[in-house]
């Protein structure tokens, strides 16, 4: 009887006598979604273009936020530093398409994927042997991002809202947006979509793989970097990052692993869900739940619809 | 003829590798070390390895080895891994290792039961199984100077004094493993006999720097003291989560493994106020540190630490005390037997009988750089104190005297669970001690 009360009956009550704990644990899981879907874009954008799951984005987020920091150590103006990181990245992608994917196209997806494993490890080794293995900080104020929080004195109690989350979301939202239009707007946004869809055909009618492989994995390498410095802001830039990319997981089965919208909404109902579940179910579990509530409300999600809420459902006729 | 040539080769490149092996086995001091300078928790590892390394080349450089033989170091990468651990310890005990240094509390949990076994001491100073300090039950375990169990009673003893525990809550934030988990059966009983209760707060290793749940669930229980047992990119996220909800820092308090400068360095200021224990010195004003950089550093003879500025810091400091402590223990054990090169069993003996006094610590130039050790079959922690430090925003700062275990109370229960862990194990030697 006490369980079901548990489940049923207090964690309703504590929120209707505790409105405001409420909106910071709502709050929290908004800047978590926001961040999760940041993570989840990287994903989303090379297997929208190669069918690829990249096992390589964790260590893409801290290779680039460890160049961003690494420039900035060695006397650079932050601002030089973010550009010689955007241009490391570039340098990674047109690096990874000449000497990785050009060798596979046309090859089966596992081969690719295996491919991304062996990059995985690589950028481990060589980014330990650079920038070593301590911990840095991440150059939060130089680059202009606001510190400190606001106080909102609301139903008897505070909500805090830290100015780094409010940016955070932010940019997350502008760079979601941007990518979501830039690729569905412009003809290169046309040649990924076809791309995806069948790489011989799309050669055959005159579209560049190579040139659209080494574009969206640019374009992983930009998310990679925004999503480093937001992790690495809340913590501080280590190896450690690659670990938090494995949340992009259940994301990615929630929204689709093709679809932009899919990453956003799949982020936001991981934050949102984990967060609520955490603070007021979690105690009946002995807390540190959030780490596995996700995968469950994901495994839910694909008994009901395996491709995700928006990927796109393939039909195979035999 | 060419393959006569060839076998003749491989013949000779045979003979001269095994006496190589030979001359490595009987004319140095072996010492493996489980480092890991890679991986999620190499912030905190890359610091243990070099300060380790470091103190034992400045005494083959300064004092020729220990008792005139050189002490050789061999890294073995574990990456924070206890399968990487075990591969380790498996492929580097046949060359006359001395004593192993797991530098985890995961591995030190999978080496107690081989030590024995293969007749080599593990040495996990201030981690791994607490029990191990009954010397009795565990003659090839220690762990001076102080377990986690001790350590948790000087912590709780320390906010006692500072306004009292009965009555209060006291919430537990920790890493989800083995490491995390090892004080809370003591942190149970100490709670029905201090009057005080608990909150829980496990972080698994995925979510370490992913707190934000953990510290709503803070907000929401109101504990009055928080303590921590972290490791790596866990304690600054940590931190930086506390100051999020506006914990008093000055009542947020680590154990060891949560106080170092690489915990703190990407916190800064926010931090200012934050606690933690200690039992080694902080900075580089010892004699014996600054023979690390005269006969190491500016010698160019240290292979890995390229940072100066990390001698003197917490981790580095500590490593340095585990090295001091292992050297203690392989000249005592030099003394006891009459050999130069000693194997595990003497080292063994060693470590139980080693004596790191105040007057042995001032002669090392290492006054005052932490409690002086008498060790003892009996008891394989020394019983050892910790004392606190304060973050005052950019530096760690000594702000108590030694406090010590509540030994009586903490002693009964060591023995228990030494009891407990060999119950179901009928082959286990223990000994007795006079």
């Amino acid at each position: 009887m006490e369980l079901l009360k548990g489940i049923f009956q207090y964690p309703f009550e504590e929120m209707a006598n505790g409105p405001a704990f409420l909106l910071q644990v709502l709050w929290e899981g908004f800047v978590a979604g926001t961040l999760y879907s940041l993570l989840a874009l990287g994903f989303v954008l090379i297997f929208k273009a190669s069918g690829v799951f990249n096992f390589a984005q964790g260590i893409m987020v801290v290779f680039a936020a460890l160049s961003l920091v690494g420039f900035h150590a060695a006397g650079l103006p932050a601002y030089v530093s973010l550009f010689l990181a955007l241009a490391v990245m570039g340098a990674l992608a047109w690096t990874v398409e000449r000497v990785v994917l050009r060798k596979l196209v046309n090859q089966p997806d596992l081969i690719l994927f295996m491919a991304t494993i062996g990059l995985s490890y690589f950028l481990i080794g060589f980014g330990e042997f650079i920038f070593g293995g301590e911990p840095k900080s991440m150059i939060t104020e130089e680059l202009g991002l606001p510190t400190g929080s606001s106080v909102i004195d609301i139903f008897d109690d505070i909500v805090i809202l830290q100015h780094l989350d409010i940016a955070a979301a932010l940019i997350a939202a502008i760079l979601v947006i941007g990518l979501a239009l830039f690729f569905s707007k412009t003809r290169i946004g046309r040649a990924l979509r076809a791309v995806a869809d069948d790489h011989q055909a799309a050669l055959s009618v005159g579209i560049s793989l190579n040139q659209i492989w080494a574009i969206v994995w640019f374009a992983a390498g930009i998310v990679a970097l925004a999503t480093g410095i937001m992790w690495g802001a809340r913590s501080d830039v280590s190896f450690a990052l690659q670990i938090v990319a494995l949340k992009a997981l259940p994301v990615l089965i929630l929204g689709g692993f093709t679809s932009v919208p899919g990453a956003i909404i799949g982020g936001l109902i991981v934050g949102f869900s984990e967060k609520l579940f955490e603070v007021y179910w979690g105690g009946l579990l002995g807390g540190g739940v959030e780490g596995w509530f996700a995968y469950v409300v994901a495994l839910i999600f694909l008994l009901f619809r395996p491709q995700g809420l928006f990927g796109e459902k393939i039909i195979e006729r035999v | 003829m060419f393959k006569k040539l060839i076998f003749g080769a491989v013949a000779v490149a045979m003979v001269s590798g095994a006496q190589v092996n030979n001359a490595y086995a009987e004319d140095t001091l072996y010492l493996p070390s489980l480092s890991y300078r890679t991986g999620p928790y190499a912030g905190g590892g890359v610091p243990i390895a070099n300060g380790f390394s470091d103190y034992m080349t400045m005494l083959n450089e300064r004092d020729g080895g220990i008792g005139g033989v050189k002490v050789v170091v061999e890294e073995c990468e574990t990456g924070y891994n206890s399968q990487k651990g075990v591969e380790c310890y498996e492929s580097t005990k046949s060359k006359n290792a001395l004593v192993y240094n797991p530098m985890s509390t995961g591995i030190t949990l999978q080496l107690v039961p081989k030590a024995p076994v293969d007749q080599i001491p593990v040495f996990s100073m201030g981690y791994g199984l607490s029990a191990t300090a009954v010397g009795e039950k565990f003659p090839w375990g220690f762990n001076y100077p102080t377990t986690y169990w001790s350590q948790l009673s000087a912590i709780l003893k320390y906010i006692d004094s500072k306004g009292g525990v009965k009555g209060k809550k006291i919430g537990y934030i920790y890493l989800d493993v083995g490491y995390g988990r090892e004080p809370l059966p003591l942190l149970e009983k100490l709670s029905k006999s201090m009057g005080f209760s608990i909150a829980r707060f496990p972080v698994a290793g995925k979510e370490m720097q992913n707190q934000s749940s953990h510290w709503l669930n803070v907000r929401k229980e109101k504990p009055d003291w928080m303590i921590m047992w972290g490791w790596g990119a866990m304690n600054s996220t940590a931190i930086k989560e506390a100051a999020k909800i506006r914990f008093p820092m000055d009542h947020f308090i680590g154990n060891w493994w949560a106080g170092a400068d690489a915990d703190l360095a990407p916190v800064g200021k926010i931090g200012k106020g934050y606690l933690a224990a200690n039992f080694s010195g902080i900075g580089t004003d010892f004699p014996a540190i600054k023979d690390i950089f005269t006969h190491v550093l500016d010698a160019g003879k240290s292979t890995q630490t390229t940072d100066r500025d990390q001698v003197g810091d917490v981790l580095y400091n500590r490593a340095v005390a585990n090295a001091v402590i292992v050297a203690e223990a392989i000249m005592a054990a030099q003394k006891s037997t009459g050999k130069k090169v000693i194997n595990g069993a003497d080292m063994r003996l060693g470590l139980e009988t080693f004596n790191l006094s105040a007057d042995r610590l001032k002669e090392l130039g290492l006054e005052g750089f932490m409690a002086p050790i008498k060790a003892s079959c009996k008891d394989h922690e020394g019983g050892g104190g910790i004392f606190v430090q304060q973050w005052n925003g950019s530096a760690w700062e000594k702000i108590s005297e030694p406090i010590s275990p509540e030994t009586d109370v903490i002693r009964p229960l060591l023995e228990e669970a030494a009891a407990k862990y060999i119950a179901d194990k009928p082959d286990w030697k223990t000994q007795t001690c006079s």
